[in-house]
């Protein structure tokens, strides 16, 4: 079946069957392998990407689903050198080891400050519910966003809370 | 993981799409698709035809018409969880859509998919049961109304036919000096994921006295049930925190709890009689 939608500002085409996956889509025929897959049952998020600027899962859906829709993807959120503000976020605060679960991670953060501006600690957490880290105990993933919600509110994200003193390690 | 391969019809109306399923024995039906796509991945279940009623104009509307609330096919969990009238006159069934999946599934998913999918531990199912609502049906031979009590009939079987298609949910509005609440122990700890048990509590007070009450049950056994002995162990108390526990300690009467892997058979019980109380206090709340 012949599929057009909109991946990060570009109309996209393709000819699919009704069994692919969105995710396959993305990252089999239109080569954006920044999307990842992981656990393949709707449970770790990973692959979570924006579908008519909500967030949902691409492991989950269709890509016969998403035809006429417009989707973006975690390639799609710095505008060129400059990167999203949950990308800084997270490169900042250290929201990342193996790096696995951090496309869909970016895109829940994205989304959740998308519509709320200032979420509280207990609200981001359950905003990323649906994303499965197995790597940080999800601590600087959340001080991650807490900085990317100050910076787009215009304000002075709060210092790390963790301290570098290397002095007097011999 | 892909499904084995299937027929897909995008239908652009209801009547498209229920010709469809009459016409194909082995079609199924699916908006969302959050339930529907992981079972097919797992390959659980194969459709021969998948009819996608995602894009059918006119379904996905919450109407508010005084003393009823109508939910349509395609309202998904996220909208019926942010409807002030349903916050307001179905408080039950509004927390119990906010408390399904996550952020990311009640994008995707509906209540009526999940009513439809009867999974024996969803959220939605319990509060649809304690509120009355009544399920509306299309087929090509017409439209049948169903009442909740009758709906659920197993697991993962409910009582609409193949060729059905659950177009509407209509939930009776709790009035003045009535109340309802949700809650449940999540498989994940809290109140993510589904529920290990959970219950949902409709209340009347009159008088400082439970004129009326209804309680139902998820997650503990193999559908979604009343609590009968609940509700009729309630009625005429003053709701006090003790007439309330006294209440619960009946909740799996007449149920068939099934042990898992979340909880043997005492600990789901023991978790049925503490939320169905917790949900019923909640409710008393909300009602005074």
């Amino acid at each position: 079946m012949q599929v057009t939608m909109t991946v990060n500002g570009r109309e996209v085409s393709g000819d699919v069957e009704p069994r692919t996956l969105l995710v396959h889509f993305i990252r089999e025929n239109l080569r954006l392998t920044g999307t990842h897959v992981g656990c393949e049952t709707s449970y770790c998020g990973a692959c979570t990407i924006q579908v008519d600027g909500n967030a949902v899962k691409s492991c989950t859906m269709l890509a016969v689903q998403a035809d006429g829709a417009t989707v973006k993807t975690v390639e799609g959120l710095a505008d060129g050198d400059q990167l999203h503000a949950v990308q800084e976020g997270f490169w900042e605060r250290h929201g990342l080891q193996c790096g696995y679960c951090t496309p869909g991670m970016l895109m829940s953060a994205a989304s959740l400050l998308e519509q709320n501006a200032s979420p509280s600690e207990d609200e981001i957490r359950h905003a990323i519910e649906g994303n499965l880290c197995r790597c940080t105990g999800y601590h600087n993933i959340v001080r991650s966003i807490e900085y990317a919600a100050a910076k787009l509110r215009g304000e002075e994200p709060a210092p790390p809370d963790w301290t570098l003193d290397f002095e007097g390690v011999s | 993981m892909y499904p084995r391969s299937f027929e897909y019809v995008a239908a652009a109306s209801l009547d498209e799409a229920l010709s469809a399923l009459a016409d194909n024995p082995g079609a199924k039906v699916m908006t969302g698709g959050m339930s529907l796509i992981p079972l097919m991945k797992l390959r659980l279940f194969s459709p021969s035809l998948v009819v996608d009623i995602g894009r059918v104009p006119g379904l996905d509307a919450i109407d508010d018409s005084g003393d009823q609330l109508a939910i349509g096919a395609l309202v998904r969990h996220a909208a019926t969880a942010s409807s002030d009238a349903v916050k307001s006159g179905a408080a039950a069934l509004a927390q119990a859509a906010a408390l399904t999946g996550d952020v990311q599934v009640r994008n995707r998913g509906t209540t009526c998919g999940a009513i439809a999918h009867a999974d024996i531990a969803a959220d939605q199912t319990a509060a649809v049961l304690a509120l009355g609502a009544t399920m509306v049906a299309k087929s090509t031979s017409g439209e049948r109304e169903i009442a909740a009590a009758d709906f659920f009939v197993d697991t993962l079987t409910s009582a609409l036919e193949p060729d059905e298609i659950l177009v509407e949910v209509r939930v009776p509005k709790t009035g003045a000096g009535s109340g309802s609440a949700y809650g449940k122990l999540g498989r994940r700890g809290g109140q993510s994921d589904y529920a290990v048990a959970g219950a949902a509590a409709v209340v009347t007070m009159d008088g400082g006295n439970v004129a009326a009450a209804s309680v139902a049950l998820t997650g503990v056994g193999t559908k979604p049930t009343l609590a009968a002995g609940v509700a009729e162990a309630l009625v005429g108390t003053d709701g006090s925190a003790e007439a309330v526990a006294g209440a619960a300690g009946r909740a799996t009467e007449g149920v068939t709890v099934l042990e898992d892997l979340y909880g043997s058979e005492e600990y789901k019980s023991h978790l049925a009689q503490v939320y169905a109380a917790r949900a019923i206090n909640a409710a008393i709340a909300a009602a005074t």
